[in-house]
């Protein structure tokens, strides 16, 4: 795919559920190439975006759900094979559920490595912690290989060292990324444009560059309802609020 | 949306809006009772009666090796119907979305085993075949249903993290069916205990089942003997979860093969197309006089379906209502609040009986006490369900004992009946009576292959008499008759509770749709 062009454009998009707007007016495009962030209180509307996203190109995205996904009675294992499920036919698919595949295994088994699971691989997702279940959910979602990735908060229920190398790994492998997130410093320095909603609007669309730590929080403190987010909080305890 | 409506018509009490909806019910059945045919018919019932309970009490058979190959061919029926028709429905759930696949999950749903027994019977005979197609053809269709309303209940999300390219059988394996297993499981194992019955019942039309030798005892007054047989059933049923393990059923379903009964008089499956082509038509249809095979159809509607339906809807409505009374007299019995924690058991004991119990063996029994008539029928239906209502509402009860809504001022005995229990249990109470009508009307009209003028009786002659063409107009009416209630009890269900959908979700399996 040739950088720069334009993967999706939205145009004045409204949305509403149940007579509650949840996105006013929101005009934005993504180009291909591009890593964005988009930040913002909760219920600014960064969910609804990001579907909105994945309905417009669903099978150039690997998409991370805010809850994962996941199907507690398979493994981690299945669950990351099934980002694979279009590459495979239906009765490999069937016997991978008896018999994992063997070139599936091996390349599962690595990914396993760097999510760091690698002794749950063969547990049923129920039995983890919110933390590896996050990690799988990344699993399945670097596994579909896609060049697109939209996450919900991917790296939420980890813990900060692990999030930053998480992100990483997210980003190296993908061309385009459009990552929910509450960590502001993540968010700057991970990311080259950031777009900051706030009661389902956009209030920001810039270079990452351009912003601040102290500017997102402003953002945050004129929505005016998250009340999670303490003003003049230290950068490193900003970890706190980012998990919510 | 109903509630709403209900809600500002009766000025927002909830409770005036359910009994608004009971007294609407009790007025019917009042209405239904001249129209029904309920009379005693023999006087002196009690000296049976008394007989019947002896032979309960001390059960005798005489025959070990003969009962054995009874109970072992009610459950290989059971068995082999419920392992194809359960694979068969989750396939069917899957194209749910498909009008075509509803209807037709409808349709077979609405014909009751008996019928589709009686059916293939003309073209299978008296074999294996009848039974296990006569059981697993409207299984399949209650299975598509059901597996289709539980996949409804599953989180999306796990679907969205995949290609939209995925597709079909690839996308269920991985998401929808391990999302909805153990909810699977258990709701196959529920019908599997309604298969038994079922199995049980198709010997009232002669396959070899445990049913055929119910009411050859009976009939012959061997009452120590039917005693044993019922005994075995109760037995096979509450050890259910004994011996029905998963490791064991390739094991099973072997031996089930093996048991299968042979194939008594004819089978012939090539008589089929002349079944279909001819025989289910009337004369004058097939030789194209179509004034005189309207006019076929009007008498055949005048002389036969319409009293019949009339009848059947009848004594539905009164079941119906004497069953809420069944419940609300038999429930307390089996709680820990009321009873007491040991002396609930006995009361559990009396409402797992009943419930067990298939309503055909039921009225049957009632049927010699009382004569002939709609009686018999109305009160087997009303204990029957009653009993795995009151059963349901008893365990609902014992749940909440000494949980977070309980006080140390609480009432007891029937204060606590009348202000704490009922009123608590009466929502729910009501959405699992009105998931069991559709149940009650399927079974009252079966119950007239016993002799009562509901629409199964005039089946049955129809069959006796050789005539498909009475016979099939009879069923499709008695299906029509099945999908109309169905949905005028969902109709009402949202209406006495919108909850309790959700609440008893967990438990819907037990009420839901099953024959008894």
């Amino acid at each position: 795919m040739s950088p720069h062009k334009t993967l999706v454009r939205l145009r004045h998009e409204s949305l509403s559920l149940g007579g509650h707007k949840v996105l006013s007016d929101i005009s934005l495009s993504i180009k291909s190439g591009e890593k964005v962030a988009l930040v913002g209180p909760s219920g600014a509307g960064k969910t609804t975006l990001l579907n909105l996203l994945y309905r417009r190109v669903p099978e150039l995205c690997a998409l991370q759900p805010q809850a994962g996904g996941l199907v507690d009675l398979l493994s981690a294992y299945q669950n990351i094979f099934m980002g694979a499920l279009e590459r495979v036919g239906t009765l490999a698919a069937l016997w991978n559920l008896v018999h994992p595949l063997a070139e599936h295994r091996r390349e599962i088994e690595e990914l396993a490595r760097l999510l760091d699971i690698e002794e749950k691989l063969w547990s049923s997702v129920d039995r983890l912690s919110g933390g590896q279940r996050q990690r799988v959910a990344i699993g399945r979602a670097l596994y579909r290989k896609r060049p697109v990735f939209l996450g919900d908060e991917p790296v939420s229920s980890v813990d900060p060292l692990q999030a930053e190398a998480l992100l990483k790994a997210i980003l190296e492998r993908h061309e385009t990324a459009v990552i929910s997130l509450h960590n502001r410093r993540l968010a700057l320095t991970h990311f080259d444009r950031v777009i900051v909603l706030a009661n389902g609007a956009v209030r920001c669309d810039c270079a990452s560059s351009e912003l601040d730590s102290s500017a997102l929080d402003r953002f945050y403190l004129e929505a005016g309802e998250d009340s999670s987010v303490i003003p003049g909080v230290p950068e490193h305890d900003a970890w706190a609020i980012g998990n919510g | 949306m109903i509630r709403g409506r209900g809600t500002t018509f009766f000025c927002g009490s909830s409770a005036r809006v359910l009994n608004g909806v009971c007294l609407l019910l009790t007025l019917v059945a009042l209405l239904c009772l001249p129209i029904a045919d309920i009379q005693i018919y023999q006087v002196d019932p009690w000296a049976e009666l008394g007989r019947m309970g002896t032979g309960l009490i001390w059960p005798h058979w005489s025959d070990a090796w003969e009962l054995s190959r009874a109970v072992g061919q009610t459950v290989a029926f059971a068995l082999l119907a419920v392992a194809i028709a359960a694979p068969v429905g989750l396939l069917l759930a899957m194209l749910f979305h498909w009008r075509s696949v509803r209807i037709l999950c409808a349709s077979v749903r609405s014909v009751h085993e008996l019928f589709w027994g009686l059916i293939f019977m003309q073209i299978y005979g008296l074999s294996a075949t009848t039974g296990l197609l006569a059981i697993l053809v409207p299984f399949s269709g209650v299975f598509a249903k059901v597996f289709a309303e539980i996949f409804e209940q599953q989180s999306l999300e796990p679907g969205r993290t995949l290609s939209p390219k995925v597709m079909g059988l690839r996308r269920y394996a991985y998401t929808l069916i391990p999302q909805s297993w153990p909810a699977l499981v258990s709701y196959t194992r529920y019908r599997f205990e309604c298969a038994l019955r079922s199995s049980t019942i198709l010997g009232f039309i002669g396959l070899p089942t445990l049913g055929f030798h119910l009411e050859t005892a009976f009939k012959q007054g061997q009452y120590a003997e039917a005693g044993a047989l019922l005994w075995a059933f109760i037995l096979l049923i509450a050890t259910l979860r004994f011996w029905l393990r998963p490791r064991l059923l390739p094991f099973y379903l072997i031996i089930a093969v093996v048991l299968l009964p042979e194939t008594v008089g004819f089978s012939n499956g090539g008589y089929l197309w002349q079944f279909i082509s001819r025989d289910i038509w009337p004369a004058p249809l097939l030789a194209g006089e179509w004034a005189q095979a309207t006019q076929w159809y009007i008498e055949l509607f005048q002389s036969q379906v319409w009293p019949a339906l009339v009848q059947t809807l009848a004594l539905t409505q009164i079941a119906l209502v004497l069953s809420a009374l069944v419940i609300l007299a038999l429930y307390p019995w089996a709680t820990r609040s009321m009873a007491g924690p040991m002396m609930r058991w006995p009361g559990r004991f009396l409402l797992l009986f009943l419930r067990s119990t298939p309503e055909m063996v039921l009225a049957f029994v009632l049927l010699l006490l009382f004569g002939p008539s709609g009686l018999p029928a109305v009160i087997a239906l009303a204990l029957h369900n009653g009993a795995l209502i009151a059963f349901l509402v008893a365990n609902a009860s014992d749940a909440e004992w000494g949980g977070r809504l309980s006080r140390p001022d609480d009432p007891s005995g029937l204060k606590r009946y009348a202000y704490l229990e009922t009123p608590r249990r009466f929502p729910a109470m009501l959405a699992f009576l009105f998931y069991r009508w559709e149940v009650i009307l399927r079974e009252s009209a079966i119950m007239g292959i016993l002799g009562i003028a509901t629409l199964g009786f005039y089946i049955d002659s129809a069959f006796e008499e050789i005539r498909y063409d009475r016979a099939l107009v009879l069923i499709l009416f008695t299906a029509g008759l099945n999908i109309l209630v169905d949905t005028v009890s969902r109709r009402l269900r949202r209406l006495a509770h919108p909850e309790a959908h959700l609440e008893a979700s967990g438990i819907d399996e037990k009420v839901d749709r099953d024959n008894g």
